[in-house]
């Protein structure tokens, strides 16, 4: 199958919720094999981008296509998802969510999930709900980065996770996409992860405010994507 | 090797002067096959495609070169090593002299300070 280069286009794409505007007018192109930071304060839109992406929203106009089709039963074959907050079911063991997932994805790797399971010392016979709220997170990671998707669309992965666990999780995504696939990772721990970044993506109020290269800013502000964050986005 | 990435620059730049650092400095020697990409983003922590950009940059400078079957290796030109090697330390010179003005120091009170110092070295049997 051919693959066009281009594997997120968004063309006007808005988005309200009654009277509130969440998303408005994004135009966004977004290439294979790269690690793209979805950055922007609460409320300007990151989370509705990502649902979009994943179908789970429809946009109020305008057009969004993931590898050239409209979010639907191809796009979720392709496109690995990890929404903002825990959704799979406690009383699960971790191995169970791993015949779980094995079920519901043909491109899903246990290998690889066991890999990083025992790497991270969990273990697969224990109930979900019996772990810590950094270790739930760790395993709903390791599910989501074991599939060979094109796409891998994470939503706050980071937020409850050790600094150590950080750095594994950061050099496992990095390790584990290839060349064909792509990272959009929303989250607001900028100094983490932007040394692995490519590119970022800044959103104020449902706006695109700023796409552009990692070292691009570098070069030109003089400053690190943290610290110009901090400036463009001052209270 | 410990990377030391700032925040203020570009990631590229920053591993193309820690890479020619290693070369210069004999951690990487003329000839010697450099570790895959991935490996050596692996280990700075950095992404693959900010490592390949810096390596691209490298390989422009003649410091690197791809043998299209075998991967990639430095260069077996000692003279540029030595080049280049020269070329780092005078900037380092610049640099330390352009801060010892700022302290007020002229060029000879530096120079004297430098023979104290190393002497001060010596005796304490600190230099290698």
């Amino acid at each position: 199958m051919e693959q066009n280069n281009e594997l997120i286009v968004c063309q006007g794409l808005t988005k309200r919720y009654g009277g509130k505007t969440a998303l408005d007018d994004l135009d966004l192109t977004l290439g294979r094999g790269r690690f793209i930071g979805l950055l922007g304060p609460n409320g300007s839109g990151k989370t509705t981008v990502i649902k979009l992406i994943n179908g789970l929203l429809q946009p109020t106009s305008g057009s969004i296509t993931v590898d050239g089709e409209k979010p639907g039963v191809h796009t979720h074959s392709i496109v690995s998802y990890l929404p903002d907050r825990p959704y799979l079911n406690d009383w699960m063991r971790v191995c169970d969510l791993l015949d779980f997932f094995a079920d519901f994805y043909a491109d899903f790797d246990r290998v690889k999930a066991n890999d990083m399971l025992e790497s991270l010392s969990i273990s697969p016979l224990a109930r979900l709900k019996t772990l810590s709220k950094g270790t739930k997170e760790k395993v709903q990671l390791i599910l989501v980065m074991s599939r060979r998707a094109q796409l891998y669309v994470l939503d706050e992965p980071i937020a409850g996770v050790d600094p150590a666990a950080r750095d594994y999780i950061l050099s496992t995504i990095l390790s584990n996409y290839s060349e064909q696939a792509s990272v959009v990772m929303s989250t607001h721990l900028i100094a983490d992860i932007e040394r692995v970044l490519d590119e970022v993506i800044f959103l104020k109020e449902g706006r695109l405010m700023l796409h552009e290269s990692v070292d691009t800013i570098r070069e030109e502000h003089g400053k690190s994507v943290d610290m110009l964050f901090r400036e463009v986005f001052v209270c | 090797m410990q990377w030391q990435l700032r925040g203020d620059r570009p990631i590229y730049q920053q591993l193309v002067e820690q890479l020619t650092e290693r070369i210069v400095s004999g951690g990487l020697r003329a000839g010697d096959k450099v570790p895959p990409v991935r490996e050596l983003a692996a280990e700075a922590g950095v992404n693959p495609n900010t490592m390949q950009r810096a390596l691209a940059d490298m390989e422009r400078e003649g410091l690197l070169y791809t043998n299209r079957t075998s991967g990639r290796y430095v260069t077996e030109d000692s003279m540029l090593i030595e080049k280049v090697r020269e070329q780092i330390a005078d900037e380092r010179i610049a640099a330390f002299l352009a801060g010892m003005r700022q302290l007020g120091f002229s060029a000879q009170e530096v120079a004297a300070l430098l023979v104290k110092h190393k002497g001060e070295e010596e005796e304490n049997g600190t230099e290698q």
